[in-house]
């Protein structure tokens, strides 16, 4: 077993259950040439020590945004953040200077990313890219950073570790390129890991294995982990509670067994009605969700789900809705028609087992991707 | 990486071949008098004269045997003798290599110094002022041809304000000073740009997202992650410029009378002294085929993924 | 370049590509673009796509300040050029040595040479070397570059391997090298420079030609179109090569300035046109004879070939920056 780093800037450890991270009414707003993108628009959400937060929605949601914002990585400008905080252990990280959170990057919050080829660099050994945040972050020479670096690509399961340490990126396999950068995220034993579509690039048996990897390291550590993705089956079998976001919105946020039973936004009720399901015969037609997401430059008034919705009335173009508390406690949902869509899953051709049908094609067809192809 | 190195070494093996032919073709087939090219004018009026020099340089063999021979002299050093000089041309080329050397050598230094770091300077600073400053004052450079800018230099440093010398290359490291900057002018802007562009496109990637969010400063991201790879094209680019830099070099030897083999060549142009100008062009073309087999030999020690194929 | 710094939407086939297949969430690459292709209209039939992209990239052309004023600075060399017998004051080539190095004044705006000629009819008639020289040999080049890229590009197997090392042996020579050598067997005058620098610049063309195709030719439109079941000429002639010549265009419009240069040079080395013709290059070289006390020899045929220049660089930029947004 390697020997654990003890670089951090928190002052003590959280204690389980306690939050860790809280976002409050975040807004990121980019101010390009074509107007005003509201990437993330009023946002809040928050999670615990050892959670595992799921956010789902499709492309352009602002779903990865939220959690780049977190770590300080989008870009401003074009971004502007319009209002907001980004509370970490009782920090305020929008308010924290570049210095404060290049501490706390890839120290007490990692992220791992869609794309392993791309975002690993190049030109440098897998090797010494992980012995580099090892190196930022603790005082640390070459060589023992190196080998821990080598005791880490062990831990996240690569073969031949010392060998492959000194290989290029080019030189692994997606899986094994996800798994280095798991070890790189890992390396200094953060408290919250952002993982940003970590499985979308791979295969579908490679995705299961870093999926059973990021778990078998969250129980080991207590990481609280922010699972970024538009493939519902990941969420189903993976995340606690989860956070679907539209156009930039919290659409709905709850636990994981109410979202896939008791659905209170006709958003949510519209992904989970387009999951295929290996479990029921077919009695009926897979619905897809109808158009496209709606251009965040351009979003629509009222709820900006209302022209895709099938049970959308004047009120839905009229009026935002806010997002309400439930019939279930931890449960809110900004819709105007939460119970019609509680009738829809609960009538009579309700469907019940969509949460298990979601955890049997739990590498199944990504419900947003549909949607993403034809924009 | 050895068998990358083999692969390029054959590659410029086939490059050397095809030029000795198209040199040789030059000479020998196109449209001219290769009695006259090679043996110097005017005394072939005279037909007994001109079946000895056609006897000389075997003019009389068939082209093949031509081809063998000149390019077994070519591989032998022997290049002709020098009509005005009377002395082997490959003794006054090698008079002369070093100061040419000394002077490309200077401009390549000045345009990594200057293209590499006002590039890196105008993309992370995009659309600053010094951006916008190395943005015009490249474009402005790259319209300056090297014979204009070495006099605009020479008029202004050395005649009016009396700060470099005029000419010459015994002034000390302070002669290099203009005419290296000379040769180097539009070379630089070019990097500057290449840099630049491709600075601006790395900045983007992921893996620099990946090297900030490990807790990188700025510093280090720009100068290792991102320099690192947006310096593979900038290499390229210098080999390949290679031989306008050659080219440039007759003209700033011209310019600042420096006693390079540019001047020299340029002496020999107007002197008809044919020898010296193909000796120096087949010297040329075999220093700039060999600079970008070193050019692409440096390419695969920076990308790991050419190398390792 | 420096005054229009917004990205322009792209709406290349391409950029659609890469607009849609990009996880679209805001801000993660490019944000402006990013929305734009999404909202931009996404035409599936190529007539139309090439239509509105030929118009795109006029428009963004057009705004561009500096590029139309290379624009102008290219027509009116032009013009020049083509007046050159009517627009100057005297006969280039009379030589009035009761009058030799006159200084600029009324009677020569720009002085005479060392033989007495008018400067500044010489700089005039010198114009039509410049743009003869600068478009024929890069018009050759053009000619034999093309052709032979795509077919290297388009073809590939041996024609690939013979073609590319065929460029890789021309390549070899620095243009102004080879120019010397032709032009020692040849002798001197204006088609020899044009032939030679024609043929020491297509191997360029040829590989940013082939290059381009063969991106282009495994780009997902190109697919598209085959699947559909287009004829291979229709593919070649409407969908590869129009994608392709972007970067060729780019670099014929700077190759231009690079051959009006390489003549310049060549004339000032002693190895260009023939002696006494008016060229800038032998009116620079001539003047530079008389440096530190006759210094308007030198300097306004310098500045003749420094305006021309940046004329064909403004717009090698412009049409660069018009063609790919992104680039900037």
């Amino acid at each position: 077993m390697r020997e654990t780093l003890t670089a951090t800037t928190l002052e003590r450890a959280p204690e389980p259950g306690e939050t860790l991270l809280e976002i409050e009414d975040l807004r990121v707003h980019f101010h390009t040439d074509n107007g005003v993108v509201k990437a993330v628009d009023g946002v809040s959400w928050s999670i615990a020590r050892g959670e595992t937060l799921g956010i789902v929605g499709e492309s352009g949601s602002g779903k990865s945004v939220s959690a780049m914002a977190v770590m300080g990585l989008v870009p401003t400008p074009p971004a502007r953040y319009e209002s907001g905080r980004i509370m970490f252990m009782g920090k305020d990280l929008l308010k924290a200077d570049e210095k404060a959170l290049r501490k706390i990057r890839g120290n007490d919050i990692s992220m791992i990313f869609q794309d392993p080829l791309t975002s690993l660099n190049p030109v440098f050994k897998v090797g010494h890219q992980i012995a580099e945040v090892i190196q930022v972050h603790e005082k640390m020479g070459r060589i023992p950073a190196r080998k821990l670096a080598v005791d880490l690509l062990a831990e996240v399961g690569i073969p031949n570790p010392k060998q492959r340490a000194s290989e290029y990126p080019h030189q692994f396999s997606g899986g094994m390129r996800q798994r280095a950068m798991i070890a790189m995220a890992l390396a200094l034993d953060p408290v919250l890991l952002l993982a940003d579509e970590p499985t979308t690039a791979l295969d579908v048996t490679v995705q299961a294995q870093i999926m059973e990897l990021l778990l078998t390291l969250q129980q080991e550590r207590g990481t609280a982990i922010v699972l970024i993705t538009h493939d519902l089956g990941l969420v189903a079998s993976h995340a606690d509670r989860v956070l679907v976001m539209y156009a930039g919105k919290v659409a709905e946020l709850a636990g994981v067994d109410d979202i896939f039973y008791e659905p209170r936004h006709a958003y949510t009720h519209g992904l989970l009605s387009g999951l295929a399901r290996l479990d029921v015969h077919r009695a009926e037609r897979l619905e897809p969700i109808p158009g496209q997401p709606p251009s965040l430059i351009r979003v629509p008034s009222g709820c900006a789900f209302h022209p895709r919705c099938k049970l959308a009335t004047q009120v839905c173009t009229d009026v935002v809705p806010e997002l309400v508390m439930q019939d279930r406690p931890n449960h809110t949902a900004a819709c105007h028609h939460s119970d019609q869509v509680a009738l829809l899953v609960n009538g009579p051709a309700a469907a019940q087992h969509v949460k298990s049908a979601a955890e049997t094609t739990a590498a199944g067809p990504p419900v947003a991707e549909a949607e993403t192809r034809t924009s | 990486m050895g068998k990358y190195i083999v692969r390029r070494l054959l590659q410029m093996g086939l490059v050397l071949f095809g030029a000795s032919l198209v040199l040789f073709a030059c000479l020998y087939i196109l449209p001219g008098d290769p009695i006259s090219t090679l043996g110097g004018g005017e005394k072939a009026r005279d037909p007994a004269t001109k079946a000895l020099l056609m006897k000389r340089y075997n003019l009389d063999q068939p082209l093949a045997v031509q081809y063998t021979r000149y390019v077994t002299n070519v591989a032998k050093g022997d290049l002709g003798t020098s009509f005005r000089l009377r002395r082997p041309v490959n003794d006054i080329i090698k008079e002369k290599i070093w100061n040419t050397a000394r002077l490309a050598l200077a401009a390549i230094l000045f345009t990594i110094l200057i293209g590499i770091s006002a590039g890196v300077i105008a993309a992370v600073l995009q659309y600053s002022f010094w951006d916008v400053l190395v943005t015009l004052t490249t474009t402005l450079a790259i319209g300056f041809p090297t014979f204009v800018i070495g006099l605009i230099f020479q008029y202004r440093f050395a005649l009016r304000w009396h700060v470099l010398p005029l000419s010459g290359h015994n002034g000390g490291l302070k002669s290099f000073l203009l005419p290296g900057l000379t040769l180097a002018s539009v070379d630089a802007a070019l990097v500057a740009r290449l840099m630049r562009g491709t600075m601006l496109e790395v900045m983007r990637a992921d893996y620099i997202r990946t090297a900030t969010a490990k807790g990188l400063s700025k510093r280090v991201v720009i100068l290792k992650h991102a320099m690192r790879n947006s310096i593979i094209p900038v290499v390229t680019y210098l080999g390949i410029s290679f031989g306008t830099l050659l080219g440039g070099a007759l003209i700033t030897e011209v310019i600042f009378n420096w006693n390079g083999i540019g001047s020299t060549l340029v002496t020999a142009i107007s002197t008809q002294d044919n020898p010296i100008v193909l000796g120096v062009s087949t010297y040329a073309v075999l220093i700039f085929v060999l600079v970008n087999l070193f050019v692409d030999v440096a390419y695969g020690f920076l990308d790991p993924r050419i190398r390792l194929e | 370049m420096t005054s229009d710094t917004e990205p322009a939407p792209l709406e290349s086939p391409a950029a659609i590509e890469a607009t849609s297949r990009a996880e679209g969430d805001a801000g993660l690459v490019d944000p402006g673009s990013g929305f734009a292709g999404a909202s931009g209209q996404v035409t599936a039939l190529g007539g139309i796509r090439r239509q509105t992209q030929f118009g795109d990239v006029r428009r963004r052309f057009k705004r561009n300040k500096l590029a139309v004023l290379g624009l102008v600075m290219i027509a009116s060399v032009v013009l020049m050029a083509l007046l050159a017998p009517w627009i100057a004051p005297q006969n280039p080539l009379h030589q009035d040595l009761l009058n030799t190095q006159a200084s600029p004044g009324r009677a020569h705006w720009i002085g005479t040479d060392e033989v007495g000629r008018d400067q500044l009819s010489r700089l005039i008639h010198g114009s039509r070397i410049a743009v003869i020289v600068g478009v024929a040999s890069i018009g050759i080049a053009l000619v034999i570059g093309i052709a032979l890229g795509a077919l290297a590009g388009y073809f590939g197997r041996w024609w690939d391997t013979i073609i590319m090392r065929v460029a890789d042996v021309f390549f070899a020579f620095p243009v102004i090298i080879g120019a010397i050598v032709i032009i020692l067997v040849i002798g001197r005058g204006i088609m020899p420079v044009i032939l030679s620098i024609g043929i020491f610049s297509w191997a360029t063309v040829a590989r940013l030609l082939r290059s381009s195709i063969l991106s282009i030719r495994e780009s997902e439109y190109v697919e598209a179109a085959r699947s559909l079941g287009a004829s291979r000429w229709r593919i070649v002639t409407r969908h590869i090569l129009p994608n392709s010549l972007a970067p060729v265009l780019v670099y014929a419009t700077v190759a231009v300035a690079t051959a009006i240069v390489a003549e310049a040079a060549l004339s000032f080395l002693g190895a260009g046109v023939k002696p006494g013709t008016p060229d800038w290059g032998a009116m620079i070289s001539d003047g530079q004879k008389f440096f530190g006390y006759k210094d308007f020899l030198w300097f306004f045929p310098s500045i003749a070939v420094v305006y021309t220049v940046l004329g064909f660089v403004f717009v090698g930029d412009g049409l660069r920056d018009a063609l790919d947004p992104k680039l900037r």
